[in-house]
């Protein structure tokens, strides 16, 4: 069980440090994709420790929101290149385009 | 438990592949595999609904959406290395390194009870459970996810469209256009004449030729004329290309092409003895 626990905190971390280090906005999301899968681990794994299936429609309900999330962002990523030719995260620093 | 300590160190390299990836489309292979490590371990938790979900949904349509949102952008954009924040690097590694630590210590720290198992949970099959569940309790969660993925696509429609700025030229406007341009300029309103038309040659490369006899160069395409590449046609010309031609024949089939070979040697210097003009077509036969 802390097995499980433990490479799903290690994952959230490796995502965390991949939001905070680098600048590819796509790559950013990627590791934002990341810690949402490594809470849907401990999720289930807590699903399991319990006996309910409650923790496993927790974790579907996430990857619905991130299916939702990922459409939208995506979206964003896409018009901010139209515009401005660069998918680096430090470029896009102003408000207005 | 076997297979947790096989996918486990598979899953935490590819995650640090995510880390350390140069190239964008190496780090979403990465996340892929990461991606097809958890489902095994849903599989191996009792979850095979989220295993088939987690394949689906992520590894399927996720991560192409992201492969195809790169190529969009383009495979080759690398990211700068500059730092726009002095030290944020160091400081984002030592930062994500002690909440690590502090992480996995206060789990490693607390002992949870004894596992119950979803053997119970799962007597009528994962998926009548779930269902149960979801069409149960969580049935209003369930219709907002709904609500939110609809206002999820009608967000992109709206991100991704874009107002057309020049009104839609339709033919008459073009072919207006066009007799207007040939009243202040003379330029013919038609099609331009195909290349080798009415020439003695017939390929691309090669003009055809004017009522006065002179090459058309509207008839062959600008990038031609602009590597240098343009011949006119010459009978020189011809005898060039059939060479060119059935050596290229010669080498495809190699048995009859053998008895050839002696020749070949002197191919370059012109077999039949006869002088060369258009130094283009010389050269690029020798580049062969």
């Amino acid at each position: 069980m802390n097995e499980y626990l433990t490479l799903s905190m290690i994952l959230f971390t490796i995502g965390a440090v991949g939001v905070l280090v680098r600048r590819n906005a796509i790559v950013v999301f990627m590791c934002v994709e990341l810690m949402l899968n490594a809470t849907n681990l401990a999720l289930v794994t807590f699903s399991r420790q319990h006996g309910t299936l409650d923790g496993q429609i927790a974790a579907f309900f996430v990857m619905v929101v991130a299916a939702a999330e990922v459409v939208v962002g995506l979206a964003i990523i896409v018009s901010i290149y139209s515009t401005r030719r660069t998918t680096s995260v430090d470029d896009a620093s102003l408000l207005k385009l | 438990m076997t297979a947790f300590w096989i996918v486990a160190p598979v899953v935490v390299v590819a995650a640090l592949g995510l880390l350390f990836a140069r190239k964008a489309v190496h780090a979403a292979l990465s996340v892929a595999v990461v991606m097809i490590g958890l489902a095994v371990l849903y599989a191996a938790q009792g979850a095979p609904f989220l295993f088939a979900v987690q394949i689906i949904v992520y590894t399927g349509a996720i991560m192409m959406l992201f492969l195809f949102v790169l190529m969009l952008v383009g495979v080759e954009s690398r990211e700068s290395l500059t730092e726009t924040i002095r030290g944020q690097r160091l400081a984002a590694t030592v930062a994500g390194l002690g909440f690590g630590f502090v992480l996995v210590t206060a789990v490693g720290q607390t002992t949870l009870g004894p596992v119950t198992g979803l053997r119970s949970a799962n007597e009528d099959g994962n998926v009548y459970g779930l269902a149960a569940l979801m069409f149960g309790p969580y049935v209003v969660a369930m219709q907002l996810t709904a609500a939110l993925l609809v206002t999820a696509v009608l967000g992109a429609m709206v991100l991704a469209h874009r107002e057309a700025l020049t009104p839609r030229r339709s033919q008459a406007d073009i072919a207006r256009d066009r007799m207007a341009e040939y009243a202040t300029t003379g330029r013919h309103p038609g099609n331009p004449p195909t290349p080798g038309v009415f020439a003695r040659h017939n390929a691309v490369d090669t003009p055809a030729p004017l009522p006065d006899g002179s090459p058309a160069e509207d008839s062959v395409s600008p990038s031609i004329v602009a590597r240098g590449q343009l011949r006119d046609g010459f009978d020189d010309d011809i005898h060039v290309v059939s060479r060119q031609l059935r050596r290229e024949d010669d080498d495809e089939d190699g048995a009859v092409g053998r008895e050839q070979n002696p020749r070949r040697g002197s191919g370059a210097v012109g077999r039949d003895g006869e002088p060369r003009r258009g130094s283009g077509a010389v050269g690029r036969e020798d580049n062969q």
